[in-house]
């Protein structure tokens, strides 16, 4: 709309102006709002660089060999003799953890997630959704601090084990930990169906059950996978709580009682007594340059699935 | 009662209906275990560290300084330094966060760019806590030179809960309809003018939810600060009201609970436990008080 258009209704008068500083004003206020918009892109690319800028030295130096460091067992960063950065041990820790841990979240997690969304009545859905925002609120160190008190003493009482922090302590509390962002995404996934699927299946006289799994798991799985990937972001990127339940050994695990160590606790485990600028400190960010790209890839994996659900 | 209508023969169910009415119940059923399940657990933990923690929980244990190398004695430095991080973090996330939400919801079309940022908020969201950490010792602690101190590790916080205030934030935001908005702008109001005055008003009580749980997230976490500023034990004078300095390193109670239960022998029993239900009682009651605060929302809502 420009001053100029004639207008054969009303005199055009002069249009009513805000005060230059009011405008100048918003126009920095919007460039402050755009600012903290990209910022976000700035702290990941911030995040990445830092971590690899320390890391940086030791990936050209000559104690680094690709090969031994990703698939070596061998992790003797203090050794006097005998130095050496495999981290395939601490790969698998993780691995083996997280896996233990999805095997236990994923049922629980997307069953209560359609009970919530198919089965329960309001109140009782408002309870569990309550319950579950608590769940995910309990601080990973209390978490482990049950892994190491309570946990422990539940699995040598039931297993005859020789020590309670071992990976199936972790995985159990790893899964408690997954469960609530597993539900709380299934959920979201499940609520995106389009109430008509239900009103046609039950039309067709379908049961309840029926209509979740014939109609509702196939059309959310997509929502369900990022939920179940976002779950094992979650698992994989845990630091205190395994750090305090799985037990603190560098092995391969050879049964769900044997201790083991993970990527994350490594790194919080060892870097206190790293000095920095030491190899073994630039090789534990290094470790975290690995954990950054792992959880990324699961990150942008599970933002693909739920844009294919919002697709649909 | 088969025998003597013939007609209800008529309405009496079918194998098939029976076996589907069975499927049915035991499908829900199995369904409500797997819900229920999670009821326990938190009951259990929350029970079972009340009942261990007893002996040592008393206004005492929160104002006293610990004693004979944390064996006995509070946790009034940990509770402080907490304090300290959790503010100052708000400090720095909140207003970042909203702002970043703002643009996020108001201001950004639907491209390539925008698409990115939200990739990138979710990706600050699923970074592991212990890389944040790297990243907070080798971005604030050695590169910008702050040291190990209660203002590295507040601002490595400060990035990481980030994605907690911009995703409620956003929520709220995205719950304001559209139609205010328009009217809005159809009286001649600018963009900025139509979120200070008709969106924000009408979203102010959601974006308090995501700092209240922002406040959550920051005092339970452990990694980030371990390696940027939090300390096993740091003597601080009694009695006084703000005892750290910004470059001084504070203890913190998730890291004192870490310290307490695995780095120190001879612990009294009940003082592990203790912290434990310190710790676990500030973060339910802030995530408490944000879920009222939601309720008492939807209820006065007007659309």
């Amino acid at each position: 709309m420009t001053d100029a258009t004639p207008s054969s209704l009303h005199t055009v008068g002069p249009r009513p102006r805000r005060r230059t500083w009011a405008v100048v004003g918003e126009k920095a206020l919007e460039a402050v709002i755009r600012a903290s918009g990209v910022s976000a892109i700035f702290f990941v690319l911030a995040i990445f660089f830092f971590v690899f800028r320390e890391a940086a030295p030791f990936l050209f130096s000559d104690e680094f060999k690709p090969f031994e460091f990703l698939f070596s067992t061998q992790w003797y960063p203090t050794s006097d003799i005998n130095v050496r950065y495999g981290t395939w041990a601490l790969t698998v820790g993780s691995i083996s953890v997280t896996a233990l841990a999805m095997v236990l979240a994923v049922p629980f997690g997307l069953g209560a997630a359609i009970y919530i969304s198919e089965f329960s009545g309001r109140r009782q859905r408002e309870t569990l959704k309550i319950t579950i925002e608590l769940l995910a609120a309990i601080p990973s160190v209390v978490w482990g601090f049950v892994g190491l008190t309570v946990m422990s003493k539940i699995i040598v009482a039931l297993t005859g084990a020789p020590v309670g922090v071992n990976l199936l302590n972790g995985g159990v509390i790893l899964a408690l930990m997954s469960v609530p962002i597993i539900v709380s995404i299934g959920e979201d996934a499940l609520k995106a169906v389009p109430d008509s699927y239900r009103e046609a299946a039950q039309a067709l006289g379908a049961t309840r059950w029926q209509i979740v799994y014939r109609v509702l798991l196939p059309a959310a799985k997509n929502g369900l996978l990022a939920a179940v990937l976002l779950g094992v972001g979650r698992a994989v990127g845990e630091t205190m709580a395994v750090l305090m339940a799985t037990g603190h050994a560098v092995n391969l695990p050879h049964s769900v009682l044997d201790s083991v160590r993970t990527l994350t606790a490594n790194i919080a485990a060892e870097l206190g007594e790293a000095p920095a600028g030491s190899p073994h400190y630039r090789a534990l960010f290094l470790t975290g340059v690995l954990l950054f790209c792992i959880t990324f890839a699961v990150n942008v994996t599970a933002d693909l699935a739920i844009r294919g659900r919002r697709r649909l | 009662m088969a025998t003597v209508a013939p007609p209800a023969a008529r309405f009496a169910k079918t194998a098939l209906a029976v076996r589907k009415k069975r499927a049915e119940t035991i499908a829900k059923w199995v369904f409500f275990a797997m819900a229920a399940a999670m009821i326990v657990p938190l009951l259990a933990i929350i029970a079972y560290l009340l009942y261990r923690a007893a002996p040592s929980l008393d206004w005492g244990f929160l104002v006293d300084m610990p004693r004979k190398g944390m064996r006995e004695g509070g946790i009034w430095p940990a509770f402080a330094g907490t304090l300290y991080l959790v503010v100052i973090s708000l400090a720095v996330a909140a207003p970042i966060g909203v702002l970043a939400a703002i643009y996020l919801n108001e201001y950004a079309r639907d491209n390539w760019f925008n698409r990115l940022i939200n990739l990138a908020v979710i990706n600050l969201a699923g970074v592991p806590s212990i890389v944040h950490a790297l990243f907070g010792l080798g971005a604030f602690v050695y590169a910008a030179k702050l040291g190990y101190s209660i203002l590295a590790a507040s601002l490595t916080l400060a990035i990481m809960t980030l994605p907690v205030i911009i995703a409620s934030t956003r929520e709220a935001l995205a719950s304001v309809p559209m139609a205010f908005r328009e009217a809005c702008w159809n009286v001649g109001a600018t963009r900025w003018q139509t979120i200070r005055s008709v969106v924000l008003p009408n979203s102010i009580s959601g974006i308090l939810t995501g700092v209240i749980l922002q406040v959550s997230r920051a005092a339970g976490e452990t990694a980030p600060i371990m390696f940027t500023g939090a300390v096993f034990f740091k003597a601080i004078r009694p009695g006084t009201l703000f005892p750290y300095h910004l470059n001084d390193q504070c203890m913190a109670l998730s890291m004192h609970l870490y310290t307490v239960s695995t780095q120190v022998p001879n612990v009294k029993d009940s003082i592990p436990y203790a912290t434990a239900v310190v710790l676990l009682a500030t973060v339910l009651l802030v995530n408490v008080s944000a879920i009222g605060l939601r309720v008492w929302l939807r209820a006065r809502k007007r659309w």
